[in-house]
């Protein structure tokens, strides 16, 4: 019975929404939107045929390239950044002006730099994803406890392990807080990548079927880009939920307290 | 930002924190100053050593000269309105919006849970999957603009009202109701107040993000505004203005964050400081 009713909570909301698109969508013909069946049968005709190989499948790749490099790369500038102090000091208000920067202005720069390639895509996804994760790495290398730190020194931990067992795990709630920014950043990023200047891929099939006023299609597109924005926040919160079990285990024993 | 505030338990951690820093604000100053020193004169020598083209990456006095050029155009300053008006009427549809739904939504528990699946599906995807609908629907006019700002900037809000609606002391709710205030004063006095801190998060990350998607829309759908005037430097090859323009987008970016911190600082000040006496 429990079940039952969470199971209504979850899906009353979604199936009435259908419904009623359903229903508005009854009578009259509108060419901006398409009836729900019309949708989904564009849905799988035109994403499940070749189109899943050459364009889904190259943009989620790019996409993935680009997210864990700057995962990658922002945690180890983060951490070699935040350990040392004058040059945190150095480079901070430089890091903050590349973060204030809106990452799609550097589409056309670095199109100008490397031309249209697939570098110049997952590059375009790199420097615009790594600035939340390094930012916040720094940060959380920062405000290490120091009463730990200080018990790590005493018993030699030092170098790598200290990195491994300390700095790491301490900045990990920071860093994951980081990557949920960069995660969303890079969709929008990919996207725009392709909009703007590319042949293939999801950003540019969607705008070609805009153009050439394919409704139907182009909304079937758009729920693409949606279901992946969808993957990715759940695969991150599983991931999160894994890596940062200890943390809130010690939040809830906290708030108990 | 918050995991740092929670772990470091004490509620008035940053007082001490920032008389600390004070003190040591004009080393660090300078030394952030020699970063961008140092960033500008790489940035120079890169060209100049032929490492990369001048003509893909001019040197920075080169693109400094244009931008101080850019400030005495009028076209320049015009661009810029355009984008910010885009931003802020974005940013307080969203707001007002998000608003009036977190509270609604945050304080029925039945409507909580029968929208969770709902916003849990819709906020993760991608404001940029709407740019075809709003070049469909509004061309390259500035409802377009508005309409990708809003629905990016929404969720962010929306999400932290709804949190911070959630959050709520029991305690002072009962003690309120006790007192026979009525639903209304209990949402200006109770409610409010207790939300007020993670409403100003939102809206500080929606700020930045709505900047974000009036770059992005000006820059693919065309809408006029800066973000539109470096796709135009860019194919028109006057590459110094476009990196000029770059570095414009990355000084109203950090305008706008100094400006939702000065804010944020203000209402938490103010709302600190009376949770401290509650709570003593």
């Amino acid at each position: 019975m429990k079940a039952l009713k969470t199971l209504g909570y979850i899906l009353a909301l979604p199936v009435l929404l259908v419904l009623a698109w359903w229903a508005s969508t009854l009578g009259a013909v509108n060419f901006f939107v398409p009836t729900p069946a019309t949708l989904a049968a564009k849905f799988g005709e035109v994403w499940f045929g070749p189109r899943f190989f050459s364009d889904v499948l190259p943009s989620i790749g790019r996409l993935l390239v680009g997210v864990v490099a700057a995962i990658v790369i922002g945690v180890v500038g983060g951490v070699l950044i935040g350990s040392v102090r004058w040059l945190r000091a150095l480079l901070e208000p430089t890091l903050e002006f590349f973060r204030a920067i809106p990452p799609p202005v550097l589409v056309p720069v670095l199109i100008l730099l490397m031309g249209i390639t697939d570098g110049m895509k997952v590059a375009v996804i790199i420097s615009g994803c790594v600035w939340p994760v390094l930012l916040n790495t720094i940060e959380g290398v920062r405000a290490v406890d120091g009463v730990l730190s200080d018990s790590a020194h005493t018993y030699g931990i030092d170098g790598w392990a200290r990195v491994r067992y300390l700095v790491l795990p301490s900045a990990s709630p920071q860093i994951m807080a980081g990557v949920r920014q960069s995660l969303s950043l890079g969709l929008i990023l990919m996207v725009i990548s392709e909009m703007f200047a590319s042949s293939s891929g999801l950003g540019f099939t969607i705008v070609q079927f805009q153009r050439s006023f394919a409704i139907p299609e182009m909304w079937s597109g758009i729920v693409v880009l949606g279901l992946l924005g969808v993957a990715m926040s759940f695969i991150f919160q599983w991931a999160e939920r894994n890596i940062l079990r200890w943390y809130h285990g010690q939040k809830e024993v906290e708030n108990a307290a | 930002m918050s995991a740092d505030a929670l772990s470091s338990g004490g509620p008035v951690p940053s007082v001490g924190r920032d008389r600390r820093s004070v003190r040591k604000v004009p080393v660090k100053q300078l030394l952030g100053l020699a970063g961008i020193l140092g960033f500008l004169g790489t940035w120079e020598l890169i060209p100049r050593l032929g490492i990369v083209n001048e003509r893909f990456l001019p040197p920075a006095s080169e693109v400094m000269v244009a931008l101080a050029r850019d400030f005495g155009l009028t076209a320049f300053w015009v661009a810029v309105g355009e984008t910010m008006t885009a931003w802020f009427l974005g940013l307080i549809i969203a707001v007002v919006l998000a608003v009036v739904l977190g509270f609604v939504i945050g304080s029925s528990d039945f409507l909580r849970k029968a929208t969770n699946s709902t916003v849990e599906f819709l906020r993760p995807i991608p404001s940029v999957a709407l740019i075809p609908l709003a070049v469909l629907l509004f061309g390259v006019k500035i409802e377009s603009s508005l309409m990708l700002i809003t629905y990016a900037a929404f969720w962010q809000v929306l999400i932290q009202v709804l949190y911070g609606v959630a959050d709520i002391d029991m305690v002072a709710n009962n003690t309120a109701k006790t007192y026979g205030l009525g639903r209304m004063a209990r949402i200006r006095y109770v409610v409010f107040p207790t939300a007020l801190p993670y409403l100003m998060t939102g809206v500080r990350l929606a700020a930045t993000v709505a900047l974000v998607l009036a770059i992005t829309a000006e820059l693919v759908i065309g809408s006029p505004g800066l973000g539109h005037e470096i796709a135009l430097a860019q194919s028109g090859g006057a590459i110094s203005g476009m990196y000029a323009l770059v570095l414009a987008t990355g000084l109203i970016g950090v305008l706008i964050n100094i400006l939702m911190r000065f804010i944020e600082r203000k209402t938490l000040s103010w709302h600190s400081s009376v949770r401290s006496e509650v709570i003593v």
